[in-house]
């Protein structure tokens, strides 16, 4: 739509700016917060321009940690976090791709059943199940380890529900002529589907990170020894663990650590992540 | 190169017959092409010399080797689709060599045959481009380049010419035929384009039900159709099919409307009959036993002329004369039909007399 009204473009901009700065506040904040020593963040008015404490708060949070002498270094949160979110997406990746292949190409008794079973599981998240689930991963001694952290979470019925969707666009020509090619189920797989739904993978991949990284519950219920926080967890911790006032420039770096790999993720995946959802040219 | 044998071959779904018993040959090196209306069984009887559709009963041999159980892989088999099926993530390249390197085909082995391939249909240029840069036209040849470069003993093509437009076509039918005749592979060929059908196979089979109506020659089945069903499908426009009874002395046929047709040998008396005349075989002009024709609309084609009408009694017909013949609406024209040119059949059957 193509409009020559500068009353309109100036309301139109000015309620975007108004929108960004909205979201954007809290974040300054953040960092502002980040870049400033303990005793300016407890004095009244907040800073709103940074500091110059950015890189000693940075190296303290990042190989120290935050709470005193056993705190954990965020590093190592962040390398939990990452591992953590990284198992989650893949797993959930491949699982579903795999799942969604034998729904639409095999012919096996029950299969529309399995396919109704993995669906209705969408009504059971984590939260729903958390008991059992703690029982069984406490049964199987996952406690405090990455299986643990990760497993329970790796089965996903909007993946498969999804990537059942995308195989269904694929012409079954394409499956006739690839076994005329001599491919057998898994070369298919691997050579013809798995690149036909590359963009697809991409996207999933964005909002299964982020969902992997912004996990708190279970992790939280999952782990006991400090070596595998996640830096979700790790922030609400600092809160409580500090028996003086809190840390707040530390915990604001801390923060401000936490929100990168996920903007990383999407912003070096937003192409392929707008493609994968939009896309359906096959 | 090799034959191909279907013996007794039967697919249903079920409980519905889809393909009814079929028998056949095909000789070494010969094009045959499949013809019938949508739904006739043309498209699952390849698909099940291909090894894509299952037999319900029955044997294909392909060469000496029933192959009812192998894999479309291991029959020794290339396919054509209707929409290409190419691998839109593939190169050119990539889409003819995949099959070989399955095959573990060496890669000098592979590059030689893909470039001599491309040379052969002249999509060199295009092999390292994707498939959706590519034309209807150019995707076609690479669909055909990916057949040939295995070098099966079979071609088998479903309705590869369906997507093009209508000039295209007939260059790539031209091409297909050519090409057939170089490489003499073994084709069977599905269509239900009946030019393409005269025009490309060594042999033809009309195909209606999951019956074959009628197998042989372009020129024998345009000239002797064994059913009403053939005569009606090949040719364009399509034969004229006048319901008639044969006269008590069984040399003339009487058409509903009461319109006498003079037979060329006599027949049952008083059997109900099925006659047949091309509409490119009607003759104008005033004889002992021409009848009377009235225009009802006539199209003009350039190279010749159809005429829509009606005989005494009310008789639907269909003309072709040749050249541009402007005729009115309501005209009257004396026809006559060639002893030598019309077909009967039988009036319940449908089977030839």
């Amino acid at each position: 739509m193509i409009e020559n009204r500068p009353f309109v473009t100036i309301l139109a901009h000015t309620a975007l700016v108004l929108g960004v700065l909205l979201v954007a506040f809290p974040i300054w904040i953040t960092f502002v917060a980040a870049t400033h020593e303990a005793a300016r963040m407890t004095q009244v008015p907040l800073p709103l321009w940074p500091g110059d404490q950015f890189f000693v708060n940075l190296k303290q949070v990042m190989l120290k940690g935050v709470g005193g002498e056993n705190a954990t270094p965020v590093w190592l949160m962040m390398a939990n976090s990452l591992l953590m979110a990284m198992m989650i997406a893949v797993g959930k990746i491949a699982i579903s791709l795999l799942s969604a292949f034998a729904i639409v190409y095999f012919r096996f008794p029950f299969r529309m059943g399995f396919f109704w079973m993995i669906f209705i599981t969408l009504m059971l998240p984590v939260e729903v199940r958390i008991f059992p689930t703690f029982k069984v991963v406490a049964d199987l001694g996952m406690l405090n380890s990455y299986w643990g952290m990760t497993i329970p979470l790796i089965a996903s019925a909007t993946a498969t529900f999804m990537f059942r969707q995308v195989f269904l666009t694929i012409p079954d020509e394409m499956l006739e002529a690839a076994r005329v090619d001599g491919a057998g189920p898994m070369r298919f797989f691997k050579d013809i589907l798995i690149p036909l739904s590359r963009t697809n993978i991409a996207a999933l991949f964005v909002i299964m990170f982020i969902y992997g990284w912004n996990q708190y519950l279970w992790p939280l219920l999952i782990t006991t020894e400090t070596g595998y926080f996640t830096v979700v967890m790790g922030i609400k911790q600092m809160l409580e663990a500090a028996e003086q006032a809190p840390d707040w420039h530390l915990i604001m770096m801390t923060a401000l650590l936490a929100m990168l790999p996920p903007i990383v993720v999407v912003l070096s995946m937003q192409k392929m992540f707008v493609k994968g959802l939009t896309e359906t040219e096959k | 190169m090799a034959k191909i044998t279907l013996e007794n071959v039967k697919k249903s779904y079920g409980k519905i017959d889809v393909i009814h018993g079929i028998d056949w040959e095909i000789r070494d090196g010969e094009f045959v092409v499949i013809v019938g209306p949508s739904g006739c069984g043309k498209s699952t009887l390849l698909r099940m010399i291909a090894g894509l559709e299952s037999i319900t009963s029955g044997d294909i041999s392909i060469g000496d080797r029933v192959v009812n159980k192998l894999e479309p892989a291991e029959r020794d088999i290339a396919m054509v689709f209707q929409n290409y099926a190419l691998y839109p993530h593939m190169s050119v390249y990539k889409n003819m060599a995949y099959g070989l390197k399955i095959k573990k085909i060496p890669a000098y082995e592979i590059d030689r045959r893909v470039r001599d391939t491309a040379k052969l249909l002249e999509i060199e240029e295009y092999l390292d481009r994707q498939p959706r840069a590519l034309s209807g036209g150019q995707r076609q040849r690479v669909a055909m380049g990916r057949a040939i470069v295995r070098q099966p003993s079979v071609f088998l093509f479903d309705e590869p010419l369906s997507n093009l437009d209508a000039k295209l076509r007939v260059q790539m039918r031209l091409e297909i035929k050519r090409l057939q005749e170089n490489l003499g592979i073994t084709s069977v060929y599905v269509t239900h384009d009946q030019v393409e059908a005269m025009t490309l196979g060594d042999r033809l089979a009309v195909l209606n039900a999951g019956y074959v109506e009628q197998l042989g020659t372009p020129i024998e089945i345009y000239e002797r159709p064994e059913t009403v069903f053939v005569a009606g499908f090949i040719g364009s426009p399509s034969m004229n099919l006048l319901a008639a009874t044969i006269s008590t002395d069984g040399t003339i046929a009487e058409l509903a409307g009461g319109s006498k047709i003079a037979l060329s040998q006599v027949q049952l008396p008083g059997q109900k009959v099925t006659f047949g005349i091309r509409p490119e075989h009607i003759k104008i002009g005033k004889t002992e036993t021409s009848l009377s024709f009235t225009v009802a609309i006539s199209e003009l084609l350039g190279a010749d002329t159809l005429v829509y009408g009606s005989l005494t009694g009310g008789t639907q017909l269909v003309i072709r004369l040749e050249g541009i013949r402007k005729l009115s609406e309501g005209e009257q024209l004396d026809i006559d039909f060639p002893h030598d040119l019309h077909h009967l059949f039988d009036g319940t059957s449908g089977k030839r007399l």
